[in-house]
């Protein structure tokens, strides 16, 4: 579990390097409540601390939990939903390898349904040709903290959509693609600063492959059918649809693919399951983003396969040695 | 369906340098020798002799018990002290009733058959000559070998396989054999290839194996049979499982219902071909094997050939003795080896590897964590298996779902155990299990067989029953014409 | 409002109609369905459950005209698992028809007895026992099934039931 803290460390620097030192204070808050909430849970179930609590798996929880949500966002957004997904969807159901569900998305999805208006509240990359609000880390911490904005701004001279949340706005405004992506948030391909964020979680993702603490069959599967049916939406209609490369660099797809659907626990269990399972969360993803309610949809196309893992599992047990099928 | 690769499976250190650094020595004679009755699969061997007799070395002590069975000779000359329980490696310690010989130093020979030609004698005669040679495989399983080969004769077409892939780390006593006695596995072969009137035979040994390679060459060129050919593999753990050596070697697999024999396969170990060319050409039976003493407890590391019977205390002592650093006694290798509560047992014909472990041989385990399914064992399962499900489901003990999943088909090779992140001991899990599914798999063919039985008897008293008021029928229609 | 209204209203009852109807079973399929639950069945033939063998109960059973409950040489698991079969309300065995046996076991004939009246070879469902008028009698062990239904019919009482043997 250490080696994919490490492979996330790219992906964090660069987050900061454009969002600003946010997400650290984020992740600071969101692991201390791990191992609290993790602590409580192992003592009321009368479990050993050593060598559970520092397994690595509820910090890995906090850690993309913080990674999903907006880095000004009040200190109680990321308190109360790492403590919802290791209480609730981690312990209540068994602990460590018995949630079927992604404790993290889990986690994701009640703020993003109860506190919606404050996940959306993201803060404009740090590049050129954009003008963005300069907080000095003192005001973010105390932002986080009072879950209110330096006096001299309002919110809305601070925050700004994701390029997602900004291009499904525009859409739905009646722009074509090419008037949407005219706006300064975006680059030739995807969202700057969310396009180089993406390439450092691929090769953060490369990394574990590489040490095979990942196994290719999710991330792979998951990355070529959200490029599949982009390619398709955006070849019958290139004016509503956005391209293949959009969908791949934005969002949490690359922290999806090899961070948050790879969890092997709430995982289908062999080759064939993980491949339609990888599968069916790119095709939800495209789906929930292109025509759904939220902007970005690979935490409920997590959760959805993740309902959809012990029929997989029935279906695709693999051929054993010595049998016909 | 057939792969012709075998899946999963592990690369491993083989810790085989130390023993094999010295050529082969007999074991320094022992006064008492035990030699349980049981030591081969199938029913256990039934004595010939009482307390008292004289025995000479090669003696028959004991006869088959079934028909499935072997005999058992004696390794020396001496008497026999006793016929009691004796505590059993391959119980564990736990007692199995043995022959006790006193060994009486004269090392006199029991008056031996004159070797007749094997190649005069039908395959089948041959195939009983083997038979009172008290020949079992000696590559761990002691399956009687002529029970084996009559089975397999039945099949057409057959293949001879000789295993000498030792594919388990720290045993060495195949490769030494390979290397020393490689002529006397290639007359086994030819034996062999007459017993079972087959035609081609492969002996198959791991691509880091180079002595025994060269020696065996050499063997095969000397003997000018072009039935006989040497095929190498590559040296993964577990190539040397009959099952996997079969589908990379012919590229079919064994049905999970079956036997090598179904798919044309006769597989013996090289150690087993050895004991029926020393029974056949020469006329010793099996009353002596190799065993490989290593481990990082014991002075000397070394392979021996050893009379069965040899307590391992004694051999340990034989091989300079236990070092301060001894910590367990493990009978086998170190993936499917079983630890020995002490070392009062006596070497039987399974024991191919005794290790002195110490702290350096033995992987310091960690706490038993929860499975967090990463799927490294599926991986690593030669077995084409999902160990994880079968972990789940033997917590659950859902006998349903792990005869589903296939936990009769798992080898227990040990490479799910080796990979497991969350240090569960795996095979142990699956061990416990496999009792229950077994006695729930026979009493559904008990209760097939009595399904049977009651729909037989069922038709046979309506049959009886139908003949009945056909008869008194035709008697009814008899008298009424006699009456009109 | 009422567009969501009626979708939802709408999925709910689609996907209700479809799991009614995959829970049904063709009535060609009967023999089937016999076959399947007599596969449950231990084949022990006693008649404790009110039927004159094992294959009668299933098709009672297959014909919704008994309960799920009724054989104690299957015990709780046999129950168990017809109740998941038929998709009925799971249950232990009812005491009314007969014990659960303990363990596995099989009738004896005690030899020294025995006056060769073929009454027990008669009663045997399974042909488990050998013998003819005025012969000795013997029970195949590995054949009995410990259905008991010899034991009532010896007229000196020389049947017992023993532990089967591993």
């Amino acid at each position: 579990m250490r080696q994919v803290l490490y492979a996330l460390v790219p992906t964090v620097v660069l987050h900061v390097v454009f969002f600003g030192p946010g997400l650290l204070i984020q992740i600071v808050l969101g692991v201390a409540t791990a191992l609290l909430a993790e602590a409580a849970a192992l003592r009321l179930r009368g479990k050993p601390l050593p060598p559970f609590l520092l397994d690595g798996s509820a910090i890995i929880t906090a850690v993309l939990l913080a990674l999903c949500l907006p880095p000004l966002a009040p200190w109680w957004l990321i308190v109360s939903g790492v403590a919802f997904a290791i209480l609730l969807a981690k312990h209540l159901f068994g602990g460590l390898g018995a949630n079927p569900f992604n404790p993290a998305m889990v986690g994701y999805a009640v703020l993003l349904v109860s506190f919606p208006m404050r996940l959306l509240q993201w803060l404009p990359p740090n590049v050129a040709g954009i003008e963005l609000a300069d907080l000095s880390a003192m005001e973010t911490l105390t932002t986080i903290l009072t879950g209110a904005p330096p006096a001299r701004f309002t919110w809305d001279a601070i925050t700004s959509p994701t390029p997602l949340d900004a291009l499904r706005t525009n859409l739905s405004l009646g722009m074509t693609m090419g008037e949407a992506h005219a706006s300064a948030m975006f680059s030739a391909f995807g969202g700057k600063g969310w396009e180089w964020i993406n390439l450092a979680t691929l090769a953060g993702g490369i990394w574990l492959l590489a040490l095979r603490i990942i196994r290719w069959h999710i991330p792979v599967a998951m990355l070529s059918a959200l490029f599949v049916c982009a390619s398709i939406m955006a070849a019958a209609d290139p004016g509503a649809y956005a391209g293949p490369l959009f969908h791949l660099t934005s969002g949490a797809s690359m922290l999806g693919a090899f961070f948050i659907a790879t969890d092997p626990v709430s995982a289908a269990t062999s080759d064939r399951g993980r491949l339609i399972y990888g599968a069916g969360i790119g095709v939800l993803t495209y789906v929930i983003r292109t025509w759904g309610g939220y902007p970005d949809g690979v935490a409920f196309a997590v959760l959805i396969m993740n309902l959809a893992v012990p029929l997989i599992d029935r279906y695709t047990i693999p051929r054993i040695y010595g049998h016909a099928r | 369906m057939a792969t012709s690769r075998v899946r999963g499976g592990l690369r491993l250190n083989a810790h085989k340098e130390r023993s094999t650094e010295h050529a082969l020595r007999p074991a320094t004679a022992v006064e008492s020798l035990v030699l349980p009755l049981d030591q081969h699969a199938g029913a256990p061997a039934v004595p010939l002799v009482k307390r008292g007799d004289r025995v000479l070395r090669g003696q028959p002590l004991a006869g088959p018990g079934g028909a499935i069975s072997a005999w058992l000779h004696s390794p020396v000359s001496g008497t026999i002290s006793a016929i009691e329980p004796r505590p059993a490696p391959h119980r564990l310690g736990a007692p199995a009733l043995s022959i006790v010989v006193s060994n009486d130093g004269r090392d006199e020979r029991h008056a031996a058959p004159s070797p007749t030609g094997f190649e005069q004698m039908a395959p089948e005669q041959l195939r009983d000559a083997i038979d009172r040679g008290g020949i079992v495989g000696l590559g761990g399983a002691v399956f009687p070998t002529a029970a084996k080969l009559r089975s397999a004769a039945a099949a057409t077409s057959l293949r001879l396989l000789l295993n000498g892939a030792e594919c388990e780390p720290y045993i060495s006593c195949d490769d030494m054999l390979m290397r020393e006695r490689a002529r006397d596995i290639v007359f086994g072969a030819r034996v062999l290839l007459h017993a079972l009137a087959a035609q081609s035979c492969v002996i198959a040994i791991e691509d880091d194996t180079v002595q025994a390679a060269a020696s065996l060459e050499a063997a095969l060129s000397e003997a000018h049979d072009e039935r006989i050919r040497l095929r190498r593999v590559a040296s993964i753990y577990p190539a040397g499982g009959e099952k996997q050596l079969i589908t990379t070697i012919f590229g079919v697999e064994v049905p999970h219902d079956g036997l090598p024999a179904n798919v044309g396969v006769a597989c013996l170990n090289v150690g087993t071909a050895a004991a029926v060319a020393q029974w056949i050409r020469d006329a010793q039976p099996l009353t002596r094997r190799i065993v490989t003493v290593t481990g990082d407890g014991v002075r000397e590391q070394r392979n021996l050939e050893v009379p069965l019977g040899t307590s391992l205390g004694a051999l340990i002592y034989d091989c300079g003795g236990y070092t301060g650093r001894m910590a367990r006694l493990i009978m086998g290798g170190s993936m499917m080896g079983q630890a020995l509560p002490h070392d009062d047992m006596p070497v039987i014909k399974a024991t191919n590897c005794v290790i002195a472990a110490s702290a350096v041989d033995l992987q310091p385990r960690g706490p038993e964590m929860p499975c967090i399914r990463c799927g490294n064992c599926s991986v690593a399962c030669p077995a084409m298996l999902l160990p994880q499900q079968l972990h789940w489901y033997a917590q659950a003990r859902d006998l349903a779902a792990l005869e589903t999943h296939g936990l009769m088909d798992c080898i227990e090779c040990g490479c799910c155990d080796y990979v497991c992140p969350s240090q569960i001991p795996l095979v142990e899990r699956f061990r416990d299990m496999k009792p229950a599914l077994a006695a729930q798999l026979a009493a559904r063919t008990a209760a097939d067989a009595a399904r049977a039985r009651f729909d037989a008897r069922t038709g046979r008293l309506e049959r009886i029953e139908s003949e009945r008021s056909a008869v008194l029928a035709r008697k009814r229609q008899e008298l009424a014409k006699k009456s009109s | 409002m009422l567009p969501a209204l009626l979708t939802m209203v709408g999925l709910a009852a689609a996907a209700g109609l479809a799991a009614a109807l995959a829970a049904r079973r063709p009535a060609a399929d009967e023999q089937r369905l016999v076959d399947e639950i007599d596969a449950l069945l231990p084949q022990t033939q006693c008649g404790r459950c009110t039927f004159s063998g094992c294959r009668p109960y299933a098709a009672a059973l297959a014909r919704g005209e008994a309960d799920i409950n009724q054989c104690p040489p299957g015990g709780d698991a046999t129950a168990a698992a017809l109740a998941r079969l038929l998709g009925r309300e799971p249950q232990p065995v009812d005491p009314r028809f007969g014990l659960v046996p303990a363990q596995p076991a099989v009738a004896w004939i005690d030899e020294s007895a025995c006056i060769g009246c073929v009454k027990c070879i008669q009663a045997c469902p399974v042909d488990a026992i050998v013998g003819a008028s005025r012969f000795m009698h013997t029970v195949i062990a590995a054949q009995c099934t410990g259905c008991e239904l010899c034991i009532p019919p010896c007229p000196v009482d020389c049947i017992v039931m023993r532990p089967a043997q591993a």
